[in-house]
């Protein structure tokens, strides 16, 4: 029996589908009103260990113990009713229904029925005020709140269960700086009622700030663990990537050249108000600012994907016309959305489909595609960018986020850009297939090729740019080269405060 | 402000819809003596029973994020199956339950492919709009299905066409609106559609046996079809197989001018309602104003346009998304 602090605690979990080991033998223990990170690279077995806490798979072998009695949740719904909650980075709300009736959705206060209305509203109001947020409105629907707000009423709605174990995986993942301020004041609160979090994040720097305990996962083991002071983060990384914490953004020397492109007084409603920059060629540009500051606007006026309202695009010091996608590609201009899921990729194709799909023609012969060329291409990037997958007619959308990636990025090798225009795009991969992508682009400066990034990783900003622009409420004002900016700048600028 | 002024627009809209067609078909020479006369309004109103106690089903399922265009079919089929009855000489009372019931059962028919073999709606619907008007001309022999009398002939005129008194459809109808718009509205099963049609993820995630409330609303729509499939009987006096051939698409039109969407989550009883008159009043006005059917055909098939473009306008601007 364990003591009675430990809230939560696991030991030897085993798990395989088939012949894939996804846990090979996982521990851990969790106390009572503790915040623990749990962190590992993509692959590492923690959505299968999540799944397993949360009911919706059976471990193989291996115990569970949630406050000292075994714990073996038959499916989500027992897992709820025993005091595991678990919130989805996918947040699962109605968005058409009320913020009161998404907390009580499936736990509805009724009698015969018929809702009650009066008693639905105070459960709801008392959850809310749980999580320090007792003044949102509970009749307006669900869709017209904030990510961050939308968040809370999906913490409220598990409060309900008055859970022991509160999950939540990547919770900040779209966040502004502030609203992951208020989630950890909300998660604070959590931890005095003696509710312990299990934390899942990428972000090393947040899970230090908020977390008293970690466990690092690797290829389905628990590989370390223990408090979180006086831990560093180069050390969680190497547990993490289970090598030495080369120095992630080392890149090829590399020069600046002449300007390739120069965008003067860009204007788009609502959000981009007044953009100039010029871009050289070997230079890796980074954008900051916040989210909705309007960098992604930016970078999708450039390419042609939204139209500009004003404001002038030079390409190679020559006017560079309308702008349509087909016309950008045409002058040697790659672009990869933030949103490689809905935009980037087409999910139901084969890698081969994905990667060849902006120059197509130049696989085909009159009209017909040469498949067996459109193959070995694709054969040959998988290779160069080590992508890990069965074969390059393996349908994109089962491969993780971080391959995918490399994927979309190869579409822009192969066809190839000269100019890259990048929103985001390590958001969400592996700590190795990030490492792989800033390789990449430090090839593609020393190699004269101009990238520009938006990112909202500053480390990430900081370590890999030459110059780096911050966007502030629609106005991309101050570039300057890195070397000029500290992490403390870009935020001033960014949130318009110096 | 917006997003108030976007939900008195959407409450507001179809009534403003319905005020506009009035007042755009009262105003010709041809119609304006006899429009606005209260024998009109109450053509109008009879008129409207069918296509609005098929919307009182069609919500339902359209809110929840289905769809069902065999509705024509089985208002065919259960008028044929009713007419039978009758001419069985079997009781009023029995005739109307059996025929509630049947429409209930080929509601029960694709519900179950729906939920549970997991086909599309759409295609699931579509066979059965040619299966179940197959079978109606089957049992029907392929002529009209005749009898001699019935209570039930009565219930869509009054003795009077000229009295004040509404013929006992309408209240029907009206009644059954009320109370179905209060069981969406105030009830669990009827949030539980709604949460359904909005995210059908989430609303498994919550508990909620999606299969089982998925099936309870087409057996339930089905139900109400086979009424209007009632209605229908009473109004032509004998069950002809051949009947209401493309209804559905006014029942549809009807429910997505009355604010539903098509990808479910949003909807309502009294727009759908209003929905329906709208297409009555279309119908009404062009054939006072002498239009051929063809014309009227045409306008009906525009206005359906308009409505789902007005649809995924009204959607695009309540764009549930975040900013990037």
């Amino acid at each position: 029996m364990s003591p009675p602090s430990i809230q939560l605690r696991l030991q030897g979990v085993r798990k395989s589908f088939g012949a894939t080991r996804a846990l090979a033998d996982v521990s851990l223990e969790i106390g009572v009103g503790e915040v623990h990170a749990l962190i590992g690279e993509n692959g590492a077995g923690k959505s299968t260990l999540m799944k397993i806490l949360s009911g919706a798979h059976q471990a193989d072998a291996g115990t569970m113990e949630l406050s000292g009695q075994p714990y073996r949740p038959e499916d989500p719904q027992d897992a709820r009713r025993k005091g595991v909650a678990m919130i989805y980075q996918e947040l699962n709300l109605a968005l058409h229904l009320s913020v009161m009736e998404n907390i009580l959705l499936g736990a509805e206060s009724a009698r015969a029925g018929v809702i009650d209305r009066a008693a639905s509203r105070s459960r709801a109001r008392a959850a809310l005020e749980q999580l320090g947020h007792g003044g949102l409105p509970l009749d307006r629907p669900a869709g017209s709140f904030t990510i961050a707000e939308q968040q809370v009423i999906e913490i409220a709605r598990a409060l309900l269960t008055a859970p022991k174990v509160m999950i939540m995986d990547e919770p900040t993942s779209s966040l502004t700086q502030a609203d992951t301020e208020k989630l950890f004041a909300v998660i604070r609160r959590l931890r005095a009622q003696g509710v312990s979090v299990i934390y899942i994040s990428h972000f090393l720097e947040e899970c230090e700030r908020i977390a008293d305990r970690f466990t690092v996962l690797k290829d389905g083991e628990t590989v370390g663990g223990g408090p979180m002071a006086g831990t560093s983060l180069d050390r969680i990384a190497a547990l993490m990537t289970g090598r030495a914490v080369e120095d992630l953004y080392a890149l090829p020397a590399h020069s600046l050249g002449a300007v390739v492109l120069a965008a003067r007084g860009l204007v788009r409603a609502p959000r981009l108000k007044r953009a100039s920059f010029e871009l050289r060629a070997g230079e890796i540009f980074g954008l900051a600012g916040l989210i909705g500051a309007g960098r992604t606007d930016l970078l999708r006026a450039l390419f042609g994907l939204d139209e500009l309202e004003a404001g002038a695009v030079e390409i190679v010091g020559a006017p560079a016309g309308r702008a349509t996608p087909e016309r950008r590609w045409g002058q040697g201009i790659g672009f990869l959305s933030e949103n490689r899921k809905e935009e980037g990729l087409m999910l139901n194709q084969s890698l081969a489909d994905n990667l060849t799909l902006a120059k197509l023609p130049a696989f085909a012969r009159w009209g017909w595609i040469d498949r067996t060329r459109q193959l070995a291409t694709t054969r040959q990037w998988i290779e160069r960018l080590r992508v890990k997958c069965r074969d390059a007619s393996q349908p994109i959308g089962e491969l993780s986020g971080g391959n995918q990636q490399k994927v979309a990025l190869a579409r822009l090798l192969e066809h190839p850009a000269r100019i890259f225009l990048l929103d985001e795009p390590t958001r969400g991969i592996d700590v190795g297939s990030k490492a792989q992508i800033y390789g990449l682009i430090g090839e593609l400066a020393a190699a004269g090729k101009s990238v520009v990034v938006v990112s909202s990783y500053l480390p990430e900003l900081l370590g890999l740019c030459d110059t780096i622009g911050v966007v502030c409420r629609g106005e991309l004002a101050v570039v300057r080269p890195r070397s000029a900016w500290t992490e403390a700048d870009i935020m001033r600028c960014a949130t318009g405060s110096s | 402000m917006q997003p108030t002024f976007n939900r008195f627009l959407a409450k507001a809209g179809p009534f403003l819809g319905l005020v506009l067609v009035i007042v755009l078909f009262s105003l010709p020479a041809e119609t304006r003596p006899y429009f606005l006369t209260f024998h009109n309004f109450k053509i109008i109103l009879t008129q409207t029973v069918i296509v609005a106690t098929g919307a009182l089903g069609m919500t339902m399922i359209i809110i929840s994020g289905g769809i069902d265009l065999s509705v024509g079919s089985v208002i065919a089929l259960t008028s044929v199956i009713g007419a039978q009855l009758i001419q069985r000489g079997l009781p009023t009372p029995l005739v109307v339950a059996a025929v509630i019931a049947s429409g209930g059962f080929v509601g029960l028919l694709n519900g179950a492919a729906i939920a549970g073999l997991r086909m599309t709606p759409f295609i699931i619907t579509l066979g059965s709009l040619g299966v179940a008007r197959g079978v109606a001309k089957w049992m029907a022999d392929n002529q009209t299905v005749n009898y001699d009398s019935s209570p039930i002939n009565h219930w869509m005129m009054t003795a009077n066409p000229f009295s004040l008194s509404l013929p006992a459809g309408v209240w029907i109808t009206l009644v059954l609106a009320v109370l179905t718009s209060w069981m969406l509205r105030r009830t669990v099963i009827g949030r539980h559609i709604f949460a359904l049609g909005s995210n059908e993820s989430t609303a498994r995630l919550c508990g909620i046996a999606t299969t089982r409330l998925k099936l309870l609303i087409y057996v339930g729509a089905g139900c109400f079809f086979g009424l209007a499939g009632l209605f229908q009987l009473s109004r032509l006096r004998q069950g002809d197989p051949t009947v209401a051939i493309g209804l559905e698409l006014d029942i549809i039109a009807a429910v997505i001018i009355g604010g539903a969407s098509l990808n479910g989550g949003v909807g309502g009883i009294l727009g759908s309602m209003i929905g329906a008159l709208i297409m009555s009043v279309l119908r009404n006005g062009s054939q006072q104003m002498g239009w051929p059917t063809y014309f009227q055909e045409i306008i009906i098939g525009l206005v359906i346009v308009g409505a789902v473009f007005l649809d995924r306008w009204r959607q695009n601007r309540q764009a549930f998304s975040s900013p990037s």
